[in-house]
């Protein structure tokens, strides 16, 4: 390799390194003023001379204090979790045999049975709350936690079956073949011999039905008044702004802490919903 | 012999026939809970659109069309149309753009990378109704952080400068520059998706096909274009459609830095719908708003999906 050629790639590198940055800088920095600003003394923070970016009086905890102390921000977590959990066991009922019978059974109508199921995934929520408000009252879950537990497998079901879907296929007939040979039936084979070769599957479909359900917004919002009931996404939007007063560190505070965990699940199996979507084009 | 032979054959046939029935059996309960919780607000909403329902009435007179005939000669209504295809399509352009060059610096690998990947995917991993909070204090009018790193650049609050003399832009304030900062924040959010399902494309590409042309002497910009790029077609399709479904089938973006405000100049239809039909309580003309995106939603999906699946044939 010659000089010039050498200096070229050097140049390259540097402008790599230089729009990495520059996309970093520009996803992580409202998350930064957030971490920052939870932590401002009110003086601090309200003074448009200083430094939005750092701290120009000493740093307080009073923001979170008031976050965990004076709202109900706990209450919203827990339910959250509750919610999410709930919502990815019928997922799983609901999923792991509909893949299974998709992928092994249903023959050459499972992929375009399952491309059905998916594109269900595309009827948003926002098209259908106000009559699906109504659906809820009728059955007597209007503003509780209930009706978020019941309305969420709507969207997290067509998803995770179409994810399901891929990962039965990619296990070898030859497995329960050989296991119905050994003389278990259709159940026993798909219970001893699939499912624990499905087991990154099923993870994937637990973190799945998880984060979406963590992160809805409008059905929470349509469905639950209540303040009690509410789930962390639409509580600290809601409930932490008052009329015009924004408490604005606390705010920021409770939407970081409620953020990170979901991220973090999210991150580490971002491939798994990429490798989902882009199935499609298979 | 034979009749083992006969044997295994008529256990296979039986096996054959209860896996169908087994296959309806273990289908059926995601189908039905799927039908019944989708397909009963969607036929609901239907009829709500042809109706005068309203959150307090109890009887709902059909009006036929009449909602919808209200929303087309309704200013406001044309407005949100605008608005909503607008921000589909500038946030579709620039993030099939900028996501296609972020993949190409991501698909390397450095130091630190997972820190970089974690950061860069947060606007899309992090719950939006949450993050969307971090750019309301962004963009607030007095203590926005950007205004400051402006008038600290001396672009902003002296005479002469260049944004103006004033100490705040009022980037949700009046005239376009609410809907450009929609836009943004929409470009943010749905811009790691789009990077990471090029990375997917970018990276099922075989090695081999790359190392040939390679050797064959093509450059950079004839790989890119006869290579790379016709390969990425259906991936590319794959970016399209999901670019623009999670962007127009969207509310919580307006909904918590706008309100649809100032003077409803920045509603999208989401929120038309919800402030038409929860707010405002016309359940009826707050459906035929929200069914304004059915037709598109299926005719994208559609020619979508041909376009991919004809390559096969």
């Amino acid at each position: 390799m010659d000089v010039r050629a050498q200096s070229r790639q050097a140049g390259w590198r540097t402008a790599a390194y230089t729009g990495i940055g520059l996309f970093t800088l520009f996803s992580a920095l409202p998350f930064y003023v957030m971490l920052i600003t939870a932590f401002k003394r009110e003086s601090d923070l309200y003074d448009p001379q200083n430094n939005p970016f750092w701290f120009t009086e000493a740093p307080t905890m009073a923001n979170l204090d008031l976050l965990f102390g004076n709202t109900k921000f706990l209450t919203w977590l827990l339910n959250s979790f509750l919610v999410g959990a709930l919502v990815v066991i019928i997922t799983l009922i609901l999923v792991i045999p509909a893949a299974y019978s998709l992928a092994r059974l249903a023959g050459r109508w499972g992929e375009t049975l399952g491309i059905g199921i998916f594109l269900t995934y595309l009827v948003p929520p926002t098209l259908l709350f106000l009559p699906f408000a109504k659906v809820m009252a009728f059955l007597g879950l209007q503003n509780s936690l209930w009706a978020l537990v019941v309305a969420y497998p709507t969207f997290t079901v067509p998803f995770c079956t179409w994810l399901m879907l891929g990962f039965f296929k990619a296990i070898p007939r030859d497995i329960e073949e050989q296991a119905m040979v050994d003389g278990y039936g259709r159940l026993g084979a798909f219970v001893y011999a699939v499912l624990p070769l499905a087991v990154p599957g099923i993870l994937t479909v637990v973190v799945f039905a998880f984060t979406l359900s963590t992160s809805e917004f409008i059905y929470a919002l349509a469905f639950v008044q209540n303040s009690v009931q509410k789930t962390v996404s639409i509580g600290v939007p809601s409930e932490l702004v008052r009329g015009d007063v924004f408490r604005w560190g606390s705010l920021l505070a409770g939407a970081l802490i409620a953020s990170i965990p979901v991220s973090i699940l999210y991150t580490l199996f971002i491939d798994q919903f990429v490798a989902g979507l882009t199935a499609l084009a298979k | 012999m034979a009749t083992e032979v006969l044997e295994e054959y008529g256990t296979r046939q039986r096996l054959l026939n209860s896996d169908r029935l087994l296959a309806g059996v273990l289908i059926a309960p995601a189908i039905i809970y799927i039908v019944a919780l989708m397909g009963v607000p969607f036929v609901l909403s239907i009829y709500y659109s042809l109706s005068d329902v309203t959150t307090g009435g109890t009887d709902a007179p059909f009006v036929g069309l009449a909602n919808f005939r209200a929303l087309i000669g309704d200013p406001t209504f044309q407005q949100t149309l605008y608005n909503t295809f607008l921000l589909s399509g500038m946030t579709l352009v620039v993030v099939l753009v900028l996501g296609t060059i972020q993949a190409e610096l991501l698909i390397r690998s450095f130091r630190g990378k997972w820190l970089v990947r974690f950061l860069i995917l947060l606007p899309w991993t992090a719950p939006v109704s949450l993050s969307v909070i971090g750019w309301l204090w962004m963009f607030d009018s007095i203590f926005s952080p950007i205004d400051w790193s402006l008038r600290e650049a001396g672009l902003l609050g002296h005479p002469g400068a260049l944004l103006g003399p004033a100490t705040n832009l009022y980037w949700l304030g009046s005239g376009g520059l609410p809907m450009a900062s929609i836009i943004l924040v929409n470009v943010w959010r749905i811009l790691p998706l789009g990077t990471v399902i090029v990375l997917a494309g970018l990276n099922s590409i075989p090695r081999e096909v790359e190392e040939q042309a390679l050797i064959d002497g093509a450059g950079y910009f004839r790989r890119l274009f006869q290579i790379t790029l016709p390969m990425m077609l259906p991936i590319f399709g794959i970016a399209v459609l999901f670019t623009f479904v999670f962007t127009f089938t969207d509310m919580v973006l307006v909904y918590i830095l706008t309100r649809g405000g100032p003077a409803n100049s920045t509603h999208v239809l989401t929120t038309l719908a919800f402030f038409t039909g929860v707010q405002g309580g016309s359940l009826g003309q707050g459906a035929a708003v929200a069914l304004f995106m059915f037709p598109v939603l299926t005719a994208l999906s559609a020619i979508v999906l041909m376009l991919i699946r004809r390559r096969e044939v």
